[in-house]
Parts: structure tokens; sequence; C-alpha cells
């Protein structure tokens, strides 16, 4: 097994900088899910790491060795593609076979390999067949198969379940991490889908422009998220964001909201008088009696059933629109006029101008690989 | 509708065996003529029932032809064997230089390599006539004239610059993240070539060796001014039948049916995999 390092590294293309002096280290045997949206610089990182195309800076560490001149064969790394990009004119099986058959393995050894990670993976019956006849929920799990079956250390996965319906994904989110789990691989995941990043990641690290905004654990990363960016990406129904302009009282730091005084809980101090922006989660917020202290007065203006729950869109006096959501079989308003609570402990503060949440005391700035 | 769909269906048939008799007529003639003496030939108005006679080719392959004015020699298996060896070998060349140097410009994008791919194709646009005087004269001085090997280079011009077109397109057409899949499973980039981008391309490549093996075949000025009688091909072989005393229409056609056939043949034989090599680009993998 193997952990994985890459320091400051950059990468170019043209004049366009794609990776800004990056470092990330990913423990041995953990899950790091690369997220953000694309153009982030997530698939150039995979090939970087998988050695397909070299850095213009930097360093590339597996296992504690230096690979960043080494050639993509001797890296010991499976990767599975968002494309697929299986081998046409081959089955399935030999498809598979082909990491085993580059080490050289026996051909008993080659067909005991590939049908028992073709049992895991459930494709055993298409093993026969060649790409084109096969399914996109088989192609992807022969892609996962192929990348499995020689058990690298180090296991890049992008964005496997880009390209299948979404009931295969929602199979494949329950499934993997076992499977990852089971393998004791050290596994790089990318993918766009927040909730697949919370599924599956021991850590996720928020991309975009080339450089880490944020590394965390999935509930860090929704917790405390670094700033408004991130704190967008994670959640659905989105956060709700508002201008606010923090004061202080004899029972602390609180904000305005429709008149009602709401107090947070925090080292917020440093924001009093502030162009600030609070970001409240919809499952933060709950119908609450008038008499309730600090309720807001609502307006319902929609209630959308969800099933497991139910999201209300409710307007303020002043006119904002709030998502609400709530399990399905609470309590709640439907139509008109309703009242809200907050959770101050759980509302996220954020400066307007930066963006940047106020106290994330904790965040680290990977820019230049230290805390600030 | 039905009476619609049947007319259409007869206007179309007319269509194609119109055309169909446009384009195999001169064949169809010709086959019939390499059946036929000169006088049956040259009889006005022409007959198409005959008594068909195979001194043509018995003439053609024991290489004694009889004119009025006497037997000739002519070297016409000879030539047919020329034709064969010349262009087989070339394309064969061609093949192991273009198909490495395609892969080559298709994957690895370096400095000048657009301007060098683009010299090789420059020289298919060099009129044939405006460099055969100065490649006559440098291969006189190098003792390539009227060699194999100097026709085999010159064929080059031909076959080089097509196949190294045709075939950097299907291998610029294979994804690359296929390729780096297999260097990713633990191959060198060599067997990836060998067991990724071959097969991938295969259809391409004969495709583009067959286009080749026709052009070599059909060429006939590089021949005719740098090789003589026992290195021509049948292109210039064929002149030989302007005798003296006469053309020899009953033997030129027979020739002509000799010569066509292997790349017929090989045309036939290779057309599903110009069919297949036309289509696959268009399949996502």
């Amino acid at each position: 097994m193997a952990s994985l390092e890459l320091r400051n590294v950059v990468k170019r293309y043209k004049s366009q900088t794609v990776l800004d002096n990056l470092s990330l280290t990913v423990a041995d045997g953990e899950t790091l899910v690369l997220f953000g949206p694309s153009g982030a610089g997530k698939t150039v990182l995979l090939r970087l790491v998988a050695g397909v195309i070299d850095p213009d800076e930097g360093k590339i560490f597996i296992g504690g060795e230096d690979m960043t001149d080494l050639d993509a064969e001797f890296r010991g790394v499976g990767m599975a593609f968002q494309n697929f990009a299986l081998f046409p004119h081959m089955t399935a099986f030999d498809n598979i076979a082909t990491p085993l058959e580059a080490s050289r393995s026996s051909q008993s050894a080659i067909k005991a390999g590939v049908q028992n990670v073709a049992k895991l993976l459930k494709i055993g019956h298409v093993l026969s067949h060649k790409p084109r006849a096969l399914s996109n929920g088989q192609k992807q799990r022969t892609a996962l198969a192929r990348a499995l079956v020689g058990s690298p250390p180090v296991l890049l996965l992008d964005d496997p379940l880009r390209n299948v319906d979404a009931k295969l994904r929602f199979e494949m989110r329950l499934e993997l991490p076992r499977l990852l789990a089971d393998r004791g691989a050290t596994v790089v995941y990318v993918t766009q889908d927040y909730k697949e990043a919370m599924a599956l990641g021991d850590r996720i690290a928020v991309m975009s422009q080339g450089v880490i905004k944020q590394l965390g654990t999935p509930e860090q990363i929704y917790r405390e998220p670094a700033n408004i960016e991130i704190a967008r990406l994670f959640g659905d129904p989105t956060i709700n964001l508002l201008d606010v302009k923090p004061s202080r009282d004899a029972k602390g730091i609180y904000v305005g909201l429709s008149n009602v005084q709401v107090h947070l809980t925090g080292a917020y101090d440093a924001t009093v008088g502030r162009d600030c922006v609070i970001g409240l989660r919809p499952e933060a917020l709950s119908f609450v009696d008038e008499s309730t202290p600090a309720a807001i007065p609502v307006t319902v203006e929609a209630e959308t059933p969800l099933n497991e729950k139910i999201v209300t869109l409710v307007r303020t006096v002043r006119g904002r629109e709030i998502l609400v959501s709530r399990p399905a079989g609470t309590p709640g308003q439907s139509e008109g006029r309703a009242h809200i609570a907050v959770d101050g402990k759980s509302a996220l503060l954020f400066d307007r101008a930066s963006g940047d949440r106020i106290g994330s005391k904790n965040v680290i700035n990977l820019r230049s690989g230290e805390a600030a | 509708m039905e009476h619609t769909s049947l007319l259409e269906r007869i206007l179309r048939g007319i269509a194609l065996t119109l055309v169909v008799i446009f384009f195999m007529f001169p064949i169809v003639w010709i086959f019939m003529m390499s059946f036929q003496t000169n006088e049956t030939i040259l009889r006005i108005p022409p007959q198409l029932v005959f008594k068909p006679t195979l001194a043509n080719y018995t003439a053609l392959i024991t290489g004694k032809l009889t004119t009025a004015a006497g037997t000739l020699d002519i070297a016409f298996m000879r030539n047919l064997w020329n034709s064969v060896f010349l262009s087989v070998t070339s394309v064969a060349v061609a093949l192991l230089l273009g198909v490495p140097a395609a892969y080559a410009f298709a994957r690895h994008k370096f400095r000048g390599s657009e301007d060098i791919a683009f010299t090789l194709l420059s020289f298919r646009f060099a009129p044939a006539l405006l460099v055969l005087l100065p490649l006559t004269l440098y291969f006189q001085k190098l003792g390539l004239a009227n060699t194999y090997i100097g026709l085999i280079w010159v064929y080059q011009l031909i076959c080089l610059p097509l196949i190294l077109w045709i075939v950097r397109g299907y291998f610029e057409d294979i994804p690359a993240d296929i390729e780096y899949a297999y260097r990713i499973a633990g191959h060198s980039w060599f067997a990836t070539f060998r067991k990724i981008a071959l097969p991938l391309a295969g259809p391409g490549i004969a495709a583009a060796g067959l286009l080749a093996f026709i052009f070599a075949w059909n060429n006939f000025v590089f021949a005719l001014v740098l090789a003589s009688a026992d290195k021509q091909p049948v292109t210039v072989g064929a002149l030989a039948f302007i005798t003296s005393s006469g053309i020899q229409y009953g033997q030129i056609s027979a020739a002509i049916v000799l010569s066509i056939t292997p790349t017929l043949a090989l045309a036939l034989y290779a057309q599903r995999y110009l069919v297949e090599g036309l289509s696959l680009g268009a399949v996502k993998g």
C-alpha cells in the first residue's frame, strides 16, 4: 500500500495555468475526493499522478518514492476514466485482463483474477462481449474492474459514475465505499456531484481554478465551508444566503432578520458593523409558533414535497426568499402566514467582500501549502 | 401509393442500370476484345457474336507476338511480375516507414512536426515531370537508374505521403484515453502502439495500403523514364503492342485484363475493410 503526495505541482497549457502550485497529501488507504466544477483541474491532477502527462514544476511521490519522471507503466496505479476508455477491439475479459498481462501473470492466474473481480462487480455474464455490446452500466463496471483487478496500491477514479443513469449511480454510490475499503487502496476520486463526494470521501478537496480551496472531512466541508462558493456547492436545497450587518447587544452578537434579532454563537466580535452574508442551511430553519422568541414572520410561497423531505419557499416581510427544509411527516405550514426560527449555532457568517467564512480558523490555505 | 412506389422502383432500377452500363461497358468491351483477333475487332460495324480465341493470351504468356511483319518478342509476363514486385515492395516499405511516422505525427506534437508532415504531403503536389529530369541525372550518378531499389525509392513519392496522411487521421481518431489506459495498466509505449493503436487503425491502414498499391500500380511516367525493358511494369510494357505493323488491339485488351485483375481482386477483397474503416470513426468506442 502507498500514500500519495503532490508537492508544489504546476501544470500549464500554453499560457493558461491549470494547476497552480498545488500540494496535496493522501494518506495510505484513504479515499480523497476531488470535488469542483469542470475546468478546476481535477482530471489534470489525476493524469499527473497516473503519469500520462508531466508536470511543468513540482514533484509527485507514491509510497514515498519520487515518481515524477517515471512513465505511466511503472507507477503501479489503477485508473478508471470518465469515458470508460475501454479497448473496443477486445472482449470485456481481455479488457479487464490487461493489467494482469502486463505483470506477466500465468494464464490461470489471469483467469482467476478477472473472474474474481467480475463477480464482485456483477459482470461475470458479459465477459465474452465486446464493449460495443455492453450497456453503459456494464461498460462502467468493466472499466472499474480493469482498474481494480491488479490490486494497485493507488486507485484513480475519474468521475466513473458521470455517464451512467441515475439508478445505477445510486447503487454504485452505495457499493463503492465498501468495495474501496475492502481493497485497502489509496483512492483519489474525482466527481462533480456533492452527494457522491460526501458519500465516498474520507476527506474532500474542493478545487477551483487549479487551486484547492478547502480540504477537510465531508462534515467539515458541510458545516464549516471556507467560503460562500463552497457553501453553495454542498447541500440540496442550496444554502440560504442573506445580506446582514451584525450588531452587538448585552446578549452578544446578533443579526437583524426582518426586524427580529437573531443571536449567533461563535467568535464574531470583529464583524460588528461589517457587511456580511449569513448562510442558513434550509434544514437549520424550522417552523415555529408565533410565541417563540426570535420567531421570524414569513409568508409561504410554495411547497415541494420530495418524498423524504419537504422544501418550502417562504418570503420574509422584507421580501427576501428563504428555503426551509424539513423531514416529511413533521409539522409545518404549507400556506399563508407562518413563523420560522433560526438555529443560531449552525448559522454561517461570511465576509461579503471576500466571500470567506468568518472564523474559519482551521481552514488551511493550500495555495502556499501552509496554514493561514 | 402502391403504384407510385412501383414506379419509383422501376425508375431507380433503370437509373442504376444506366450507371452500371456506363461504368462497366469499357471493361466488358475490353474483356470481349481480349478474346478476338485484330481482324474481328476492327470490323465495322462491331459484332457482339464472334468466335472466341485464346491466341492473345497465348501470345502474352509465351512472349511471342506474331504480327503481319513477323514474330516479335514481348516481355509482358516479365512486366506483370515487375508491376507486382514494385507495387508490393513499395507499399510494404511505405507502410513500414509511414505507419510509425503517422503515429508519431498524430500523438506527438513537436516543434515543426506540422511542417514536416506538410512537406511530405507536398511531394504529391509536384508534377512528376518536373522532378523527373533532375531525378534521372541523380540516379545515373548514384547508380540507381534502372534498378528495382531506385524505382521503389521513387515510388515512395507516391506511396509514403498517401499512407502517412491517411493513417495519421486514423491514429488521431483513437481517443488518447484508450492508449493512456493501456499504459497505466502497465504496458510500454511500444506495446500500446502494437496492441492498441495498430489494431484500431487497422482498417485505415488497409485502406491506405490499398490506395497506395493502386497508385503505385498505375504509375507510368516514373517507370517510363527510370527503367529499361527488363524492369518496366505493365503500364510501360503495354507500349510494346504499338508495333510497326499496327496496334495490336487484341493483345492490348488481354494485357489490360491481366493487369487489372490483381488490383481488382485486391479491391474486392479489401472492400469490407474499406467500408469498416470509413465507418469506424463514427462509432464511439
